[in-house]
């Protein structure tokens, strides 16, 4: 007895000590590589400036498609230019999966230009001096609009996954309540790329006689089985890490953060082109003279996704991004407005359509936007549709990209012309 | 926008077809290029226009200046729209480049209420006399490539198509040859003559 005491205490030191170790080293790695593996439990997106905010739902509830009804329930929103008088220049900027309504201007999460700051502002391609442009956090979102992070009245604990699932068409009613709550009736051009542009599809549909024009950029009429496959594989990759919790992951002041940021490394990957990787990076090493014959990033690229990853942690709530990418591969245009002819949904619209996409996009591929067009033809409904070459992959869309510019910029000229609204 | 020169600058056939559109119509322009005829018919006729256009650069540019315009191709998209779309469809300068002529010409007759087209005539003759005396692949104002490098792969004479038209059920409204320096002859009685003088055409059809 005498000897097991003071054998354990040693025993126990010395795991203490190697549990150090493998911290110290953890931490080293993490300040080498822009941030691989995370502790979690850091404060998230509590207290943040989420821009205007309001609460909708108050006098009828929004009726979920999934049955739920969501009641008080908050929109946040950011909104730049004025409104004119016949609130007849309103431009509806809907975001894409890790997008947020800080389009133009600073984001004040992350202190870095708004995701579309190239393309909005004064005097700039759409320009805020001229239009009144909208843009909303998406419902399910982790910006200020309800989603699994917010408190769930009913039990006064975050929702979880108790939050419902929601999908496309519940986010683009959450929108429609919104301009009826700032008592806008019509938008002159709904835009968006990616996720924001089956948003944009949805409000032609759903909404006509609320849509003047519509620029559904590199998106498609929906997910098909390689968009599905890799939003589960982003989503597995969250529910494995063991921070996540079940999804409660608040409630024990822990964050799945080393599972978020994978589904974000291959969500990038996505995004981009082989070309855009190959020229960017091909096989250059990081920081160092010789591979190390490890696991450190000794690649260039790999060093690239781990710091896509750590900084997508601290602005993201990964409940929101399995509740999201679901949203996405629930979304079906034909299936829910034309019974399973996309053409049939399209019956009636006569929204003035841009559809763009771009030759490297491998995610939402030019074939996708082509079937919107064939669609589209189908009704002989008013449509554009530029391809534009591009090896900056799916991406494009948020680059400068000067031929889509050009392109968008008449059509939005074009539209605005026809609408009415004279050019100053 | 186009200034008045500009306008004044869009081709002979163009100019023509536009003269046969009525103002305010609904006008689908088949092989649309940069835009020119679309244009002019938005600014001077009200007409509610789109078109298709093969390359890209003519998709963009028409784009670009606020039309309607689509990247597709005479032989594999008329299909995708229904019966009656649009009052006209136009196809200017451009039967002579596709696969499947009669196909097209059936399209663009069940697409429009009425179809304008405009094509360079095989009969007209310079390129009778460049071939029957200099034994060679003839090239006109109209057609201005070699053999070998055309994407006219399809030509006929006036007389061809009118035939093609009658056999198709295809009623012609108003035929009209242009000379070489853009003067118009009524294609009716003269046929044979219009055949000879005419170095394009241009026609205004519809379904029996």
């Amino acid at each position: 007895m005498g000897l097991i005491l003071p054998g354990l205490y040693l025993f126990l030191q010395k795991l203490r000590k190697i549990a150090e170790n493998r911290l110290r080293k953890a931490r080293k790695m993490n300040e080498q590589t822009g941030g691989q593996i995370d502790e979690g439990g850091a404060p998230l997106l509590s207290d943040q400036d989420v821009g205007k905010q309001v609460t909708l739902g108050v006098d009828d509830p929004l009726r979920l498609d999934c049955g739920v009804e969501l009641t008080n329930f908050s929109v946040a929103y950011q909104s730049y230019g004025e409104l004119n008088a016949a609130k007849t220049n309103v431009i509806l900027i809907c975001h894409a999966l890790s997008g947020d309504q800080f389009v133009s201007g600073v984001n004040p999460v992350t202190c870095k230009e708004g995701w579309w700051d190239l393309v909005i502002g004064p005097n700039k391609l759409i320009d805020t001096d001229r239009f009144f442009v909208i843009c909303p956090n998406i419902l399910g979102g982790c910006m200020g609009t309800i989603g699994p992070k917010e408190i769930n009245p009913a039990t006064g604990k975050p929702w979880g996954l108790d939050f419902p699932v929601i999908t496309v068409s519940d986010m683009v009613r959450a929108q429609a309540l919104l301009l009826d709550h700032l008592g806008i009736e019509k938008i002159f051009c709904a835009l968006g790329g990616s996720m924001g542009g089956m948003q944009v599809l949805e409000w032609a549909v759903a909404y006509p006689e609320r849509v003047f024009a519509a620029v559904p950029i590199a998106t498609a009429p929906h997910h098909s089985a390689q968009n599905i496959a890799f939003h589960e594989t982003g989503r597995q990759a969250i529910m494995a890490d063991p921070d996540w919790h079940g999804g409660d992951y608040l409630s024990y002041d822990s964050r799945p953060h080393r599972g978020l940021a994978i589904a974000r490394m291959v969500a990038h990957i996505t995004y981009l082109s082989e070309p855009a990787l190959q020229n960017k990076f091909g096989r250059q090493l990081q920081d160092r003279d010789a591979i190390s014959f490890g696991f450190d990033a000794d690649f260039q690229v790999e060093s690239y996704l781990r710091h896509q990853g750590s900084t997508f942690v601290d602005r993201f709530d990964a409940n929101s991004y399995l509740y999201i990418t679901r949203a996405m591969d629930y979304f079906d245009l034909a299936e829910r407005h034309g019974g399973g002819v996309l053409a049939e949904a399209f019956r009636g619209v006569d929204t003035r359509f841009c559809v763009i996409s771009f030759t490297s996009d491998w995610l939402y591929q030019t074939a996708e936007s082509r079937a919107i067009v064939k669609a589209l033809n189908a009704v002989a409904a008013n449509v554009s549709f530029a391809e534009i070459k591009s090896d900056k992959g799916h991406d494009a869309f948020l680059l400068e990209e000067p031929e889509f510019w050009k392109v968008l910029s008449g059509f939005i000229e074009g539209a605005a012309e026809r609408y009415g609204l004279v050019s100053q | 926008m186009m200034t008045d020169a500009q306008k004044r600058a869009i081709r002979i056939d163009l100019q023509l077809i536009a003269e046969m559109v009525e103002p305010g119509s609904r006008l689908l322009d088949v092989g649309c290029g940069d835009g020119a005829l679309l244009d002019y018919l938005h600014h001077d006729k009200q007409v509610d226009g789109r078109g298709i256009e093969l390359s890209a650069e003519g998709v963009n540019a028409c784009v670009s200046a606020g039309l309607s315009v689509i990247q597709g191709d005479a032989d594999q998209d008329l299909d995708d729209y229904p019966d009656q779309a649009f009052d006209y469809v136009v196809l200017g300068q451009t039967l002579q480049a596709t696969h499947e002529p009669h196909n097209v010409l059936a399209n663009l007759v069940r697409i429009g209420k009425r179809a304008v087209l405009s094509f360079p005539n095989f009969g007209y003759w310079r390129v009778r006399t460049r071939l029957l005396f200099g034994g060679k692949m003839p090239r006109t104002n109209s057609l201005s490539y070699d053999w070998y490098d055309t994407p006219n792969i399809h030509f006929c004479t006036i007389r061809d198509f009118v035939d093609l038209c009658d056999q198709m059920g295809i009623a012609i409204e108003r035929g009209i040859a242009l000379d070489h320096n853009g003067g118009e002859l009524r294609i009716g009685s003269s046929m044979r003559f219009a055949n000879l003088i005419g170095e394009q055409a241009v026609f205004l059809l519809r379904k029996f």
